[in-house]
């Protein structure tokens, strides 16, 4: 590591969203050194963009918005000191817990204990023809522009995906001021939450199921959608075909763990389909195949901001108890506390099929590649 | 086009307090939001050209990932306008394949 800056910790967590500022505060409640790096130049993951109420019980603060959460989570890493370094891609993580990463064009390698890799996960894409074109986007993308940066990606939308996020999104699109022409899902059946279903419905949108798009036209930028129905066995209806005039169109068909620097340590993967696809096996503590190498929130399976947190206080409280901060008993407690609660998230008709994939996970065997 | 009034985060009462040239023309933009969305608010979508075919792209992820809303910056190529924050004064340019150095032959 010649001729690099080398700084020290006790444990490095990688990712300021929920789930790597979770782990930071417990790291450092339990009196542990932290740092938190992340690549981008604000932290706070994708909570500030989140602007609707979450759900749960009040343990879950259910009923306060996203960026809320968001703001909380700052103060309390502010209030317990815990260094944040932004604006810091992290590019290797070598053998003996050294994370590489680059501030300001230069390298710099921070040598840690225990390593809590928060990475997050990023929007799947559709190729359909036409879907390059400017003005097809991610939901999420559109969620940024308008409710972090406050900007309308497009006048009138259609949005391909009903689950929560192709909901949530269309909904938000229109509180800030766009016109969703219509929501259409593949499936027969809606994806995400009836109450988000019916606040689009209610404010008019209409949402084809057993649709698909075929086709996005235009010359330099997105000008209107050919969209098609699907029978019962996902092949196109011949006649169905209707053009819809838009300018934007914006794809939520779900969100793929952004698992490389997991790869890059050597962690044993799983492939579990309701998770998002290959994820890193871990146990209960959030402790990958590679010792000392914990993962926390989407990186770990897609599901919600408010299991990332717990599973991101998981982490963090078994980095402290493995570091000798906590003791066996105090640090069980604590953890008990938390699985608790993340098995009361895991439960309704969305959260079985999570907790059903996580149970299956977590009881992988190590050894080998699944 | 800009979300001034929102039902929730409120008036945004930022002043654009920078502007940048983009192919020439001046965009009023706002010190630090994404060059894209700077672009964006201006009505601009079309960011660069592909290498081979030359067709359009624009603003794909929002998060930096997918790259396909590169620019040309200040001379360099393949910057990633959605994460790259704005400068008064910078000079934007639409990329055509994989850019040019402003010092390259």
């Amino acid at each position: 590591m010649g001729g690099r800056t080398v700084k020290t910790t006790q444990v490095a967590v990688i990712g300021a969203g929920p789930a790597g500022l979770a782990a930071a505060i417990e790291v450092a409640r339990a009196g542990g050194s932290v740092t938190v790096i992340d690549e981008n130049a604000k932290p706070g993951g994708q909570l500030f963009k989140q602007i609707h109420k979450f759900f749960g019980s009040r343990e879950h603060r259910a009923g306060v918005r996203g960026f809320h959460i968001g703001e909380q989570l700052l103060v309390e890493t502010r209030e317990l000191n815990v260094e944040v370094l932004l604006d810091s891609p992290v590019y290797a993580l070598f053998p003996d817990k050294t994370v590489g990463y680059i501030h300001d064009g230069k390298e710099v390698c921070l040598k840690a204990e225990k390593i809590i890799i928060a990475a997050g996960a990023a929007e799947n894409a559709l190729a359909f023809p036409g879907s390059t074109l400017p003005g097809v986007m991610g939901a999420g993308a559109a969620q940024t522009m308008i409710n972090v940066h406050r900007v309308l990606p497009g006048k009138r939308i259609l949005m391909i995906g009903s689950g929560n996020v192709g909901l949530i999104v269309s909904y938000q699109l229109m509180q800030a001021g766009a016109d969703v022409a219509a929501l259409i899902e593949a499936a027969p059946q809606i994806g995400g939450y009836g109450v988000h279903a019916a606040k689009i419905l209610r404010a008019g949108v209409p949402i084809h199921l057993s649709h698909t798009v075929k086709r996005a036209m235009g010359k330099d930028q997105v000008e209107s959608v050919e969209m098609m129905e699907l029978d019962a066995r996902w092949q196109p209806v011949a006649g169905s075909e209707k053009i819809l005039a838009v300018d934007t169109v914006c794809i939520a068909v779900g969100l793929t763990p952004l698992t490389e620097l997991a790869w890059l340590m050597g962690c044993e993967f799983a492939f579990v389909p309701g998770l998002g696809g290959h994820v890193p096996k871990h146990d209960l503590n959030m402790e990958t195949t590679v010792p000392g190498v914990f993962v926390a929130g989407d990186i770990s399976g897609v599901e919600e901001a408010s299991t990332a947190m717990e599973e991101g206080r998981l982490a963090g409280t078994a980095c402290a108890e493995g570091l000798g901060l906590l003791e066996r008993e105090r640090a069980r407690d604590l953890k008990t506390v938390i699985w608790e609660r993340m098995n009361a998230l895991r439960t309704g008709p969305f959260g079985d099929g999570r907790r059903k994939a996580k149970d299956h996970l977590v009881g992988l065997p190590v050894g080998g590649y699944e | 086009m800009r979300v001034v009034k929102h039902p929730i985060l409120g008036d945004d009462r930022r002043k654009r307090d920078a502007a940048i040239i983009v192919d020439g023309n001046r965009v009023d933009a706002i010190t630090g939001e994404p060059i894209a969305a700077a672009l964006m608010a201006a009505g601009i979508r079309k960011f660069r050209v592909t290498p081979r075919f030359g067709s359009p792209r624009g603003l794909f992820c929002g998060i930096g990932r997918c790259i396909d809303c590169v620019m040309t910056v200040d001379g360099q190529p393949n910057v990633r306008t959605c994460v790259t924050p704005v400068k008064d004064g910078m000079i934007v340019e639409t990329q055509t394949g994989l850019g040019k150095w402003a010092d390259e032959p």
